[in-house]
């Protein structure tokens, strides 16, 4: 299983970048091309946190599940593309399908499917000044979940050295992608941070417990991938903080007034609407 | 059971694989079950819970003196007295034989003629119970505690506590006689300041029998938070607490959300020696599993529609046994999964009930599960059991024709095989495991191969296609 599984993601570097095998300086050019676009350092982390929740935890990501999700997205992404007359686009529907998996668990393969179409279609169709305003995985996951019994999102499945490693890689997917979308990502983790341990203090728990409260699998890959998103996030530094600490306030209530697991992901879709004025439009 | 055993048949004939020697699918007899008894003073919770609504049924093999049970639970409210109950013990005993994991063995034919032979063998026994008593409450105004109820039920006198302090709180229950650890003032702050209600039980040795089994509590509750407070229990325990969690719902597993949930590792071939030791065989496999989490997980043990099982390791439960267990949804009207399976699917259950039934078992202490135990209900329905698989060999005359000589070659590699499975399970040596395993018969020189020496191994070509001359 492992071998095939790696050789899908051999293949799919291949596909990416399919000159780079054929090069003498093939290390610059692998890094140089895959630099050329931001997103495809998203791609390969977020294609490796699959890899990893698929392999180390008993009901992680699935197959089935990212195609289905990826049967929805791309779906949507080509509908969309052909009604708004603009290229046909498949990485950011890529990097749904991949949040949508590595986040969202369900009984039928219709629900991931369901996820990847509705985040991406309300990529098209719910529009402020030329720009998306909700995160695509987020709010396919968030309306998927509430609409449903038969999906949800399971946080807590990653144990403690995968939880660290998958930080790593996308603390340094976001570096490498966007050194300037790092302070929300940052942000929003020292936000919810001080949150946490600001109550544990007050309740008078020890330090443990906020602490492994943050080893959270849906925490981080909405830390890095989903709050990140650059077309539903305020373009000012000011702005993207605020943003933040509202995402984070919002998130850490949820957890603690009506016990929702993954508060984060309905906070996004809620804030989302905040500071729109400064944006600018851009491209889908 | 004679209904029982002709429905297995049934299911197996109708697979044409059951009939090969691997077919493992699932058949094969029942012959015993781990049960919670093993584990030293485990405690024992079963949740019923739909939306809001839990019912919360908490046993312990609480083995010393009824005088010196205690029982203090963190509550969200004051339950009223209608809300508080004590069940039959049998239940929790049932439910906990239901999930049990369990041993099944298969019987190899003899190779030369097509056939099966099969057997049917015993379960193991149990044991008996615990004991009693205590005194109640007084006011302490000036500790800032509230007694906001007070109550009798069955054995128990049971107050409901509300403090302005740990301090005082803690003072008051050792005054009154819990006994309260040292070290639980934070542990006690902390559920006081979320708010919390402290449910305080002992043993009423007027209402107690002293030979009785202490009943297990219920309480039935609404809470929009699914979880089971365990810090208490932690504070200046020595040692581990073991607990098992039997979550009954109507949509699906359970799960816990703040650790993480590992299946036990199951459905594997085992030596057939286990047979009389399957209880040391669970406890060392569940050690070490534990140990390879670093002790940082919550183990599913099993996880199915309460309409059936296979193989069942106790039959399941009754509607009404399920009603006193707090599953109250039984009797409304909503679909009834287990009509839609094909009808030889569905096992013997007394009838099909809208159940599913997940056991998880934790082992923990204050440093390897700090927080208490938050959980959800998912739509995964997916049945999933701790089933552990003896194959017995056929014996007889190695010689009487080729296949039995080919079959008396597999054996070996499947004996090494089982042993390597047991070591990776339990952590057990193998090389104790190989030396029981020949004592047992179970190897070359048990077969009479070779003069005693096992054949070296083919190849896979060798294997392939049937050359089995060099």
């Amino acid at each position: 299983m492992l071998k095939k599984a790696t050789s899908c993601l051999n293949l799919s570097i291949f596909v990416l970048f399919p000159n780079i095998m054929t090069m003498r300086d093939a290390p610059v050019r692998l890094f140089s091309g895959v630099n050329s676009d931001a997103r495809h350092w998203q791609l390969l982390a977020l294609a490796s946190l699959f890899f990893l929740s698929r392999f180390v935890s008993d009901f992680g990501a699935s197959f089935t599940a990212f195609g289905a999700a990826l049967s929805g997205a791309m779906l949507a992404q080509f509908l969309g593309a052909r009604v708004t007359g603009t290229r046909f686009e498949w990485k950011s529907a890529a990097i749904t399908t991949l949040g949508v998996t590595i986040l969202l668990r369900a009984s039928d393969p219709v629900f991931w499917f369901g996820a990847g179409l509705i985040g991406i279609g309300a990529k098209f169709l719910i529009r402020f000044n030329g720009k998306h305003i909700f995160n695509p995985a987020c709010l396919g996951i968030a309306v998927i979940t509430l609409a449903s019994a038969g999906a949800w999102v399971s946080p807590g499945q990653w144990g403690q050295t995968p939880i660290v490693a998958a930080f790593a890689l996308g603390f340094a997917a976001l570096v490498l992608s966007s050194a300037k979308r790092l302070d929300i990502a940052l942000g929003f983790l020292v936000f919810f941070a001080a949150l946490l341990f600001g109550r544990a203090m007050w309740l008078g728990d020890p330090m443990v417990i906020p602490a492994h409260q943050m080893q959270n699998g849906a925490l981080l890959v909405f830390a890095f991938f989903m709050i990140t998103d650059p077309r539903s996030t305020p373009d000012s530094r000011v702005g993207r903080l605020v943003f933040a600490a509202c995402v984070a306030g919002l998130a850490a209530w949820l957890g603690w007034g009506p016990h929702v697991r993954g508060g984060m992901i309905y906070a996004l879709g809620t804030a989302d609407d905040f500071d729109r004025p400064d944006f600018t439009g851009e491209a889908i | 059971m004679k209904l029982k055993t002709l429905m297995m048949a049934g299911v197996c004939a109708l697979t044409p694989l059951a009939l090969s020697p691997n077919a493992s699918a699932f058949c094969g007899f029942y012959v015993a079950k781990a049960e919670t008894d093993l584990f030293n003073e485990a405690s024992k919770v079963a949740i019923a819970r739909d939306g809001d609504r839990t019912v919360v049924t908490m046993a312990s093999d609480y083995q010393g003196e009824a005088s010196e049970f205690a029982m203090v639970i963190p509550v969200v409210d004051v339950p009223e007295r209608g809300q508080i109950n004590v069940a039959n013990p049998a239940l929790m005993d049932h439910l906990d034989a239901y999930t049990a994991p369990r041993l099944v063995e298969y019987f190899d034919e003899n190779p030369c003629e097509e056939r099966r032979r099969l057997e049917e063998i015993t379960v193991m026994a149990r044991r008996g119970g615990a004991p009693l008593p205590s005194a109640v409450a007084q006011k302490a105004e000036d500790l800032g505690v509230t007694i906001e109820a007070e109550y009798e039920v069955g054995e128990y006198d049971i107050l409901i506590l509300s403090a302005e302090e740990s301090d005082g709180l803690i003072t008051w229950l050792n005054q009154e006689g819990y006994n309260i650890p040292d070290g639980a003032e934070e542990t006690v702050e902390a559920y006081l300041r979320r708010g919390m209600k402290f449910f305080v039980a002992k043993v009423s040795l007027e209402r107690h029998d002293g030979n009785a089994e202490l009943r297990p509590i219920q309480v039935a509750y609404e809470d929009e938070e699914f979880m089971l407070p365990i810090r208490l229990g932690t504070v200046n325990v020595q040692g581990k607490q073991e607990l098992f969690v039997f979550a009954m719902t109507r949509n699906g597993r359970v799960e816990t959300t703040n650790y993480r949930t590992v299946k036990l590792p199951s459905d594997m071939d085992v030596p057939v020696y286990l047979k009389d030791e399957f209880g040391d065989f669970y406890k060392d496999m569940f050690r070490h599993q534990v140990e390879k989490e670093n002790g940082k997980a919550v183990f599913m043990e099993y996880a199915w529609d309460m309409s059936w099982c296979d193989p069942c390791a106790a039959d399941p439960l009754s509607p009404s046994e399920l009603r006193e267990l707090g599953v109250h949804w039984l009797g409304d009207s909503g679909p009834r999964p287990n009509e839609s399976r094909p009808p030889l699917l569905r096992r013997p259950g007394p009838q099909a009930v809208d159940v599913f039934v997940t056991r998880l078992h934790l082992r923990y202490d204050a440093s390897t599960f700090p927080e208490d135990l938050k959980f959800q209900t998912t739509g995964d329905r997916t049945n999933y059991q701790g089933r552990y698989v003896l194959r017995h060999a056929w014996r007889g005359d190695y010689e009487q024709c080729e296949a039995a000589g080919e079959y008396a070659n597999t054996l070996v590699d499947r004996w090494d095989t089982e042993a390597t499975t047991l070591a990776s399970l339990t952590g057990r040596d193998i090389d104790e495991i190989r030396a029981r395993m020949r004592e047992e018969g179970m190897s070359a020189s048990g077969l009479g191969l070779e003069g005693g020496e096992p054949k070296p191994k083919r190849k896979w070509w060798q294997r392939l296609w049937g050359n089995r001359e060099e």
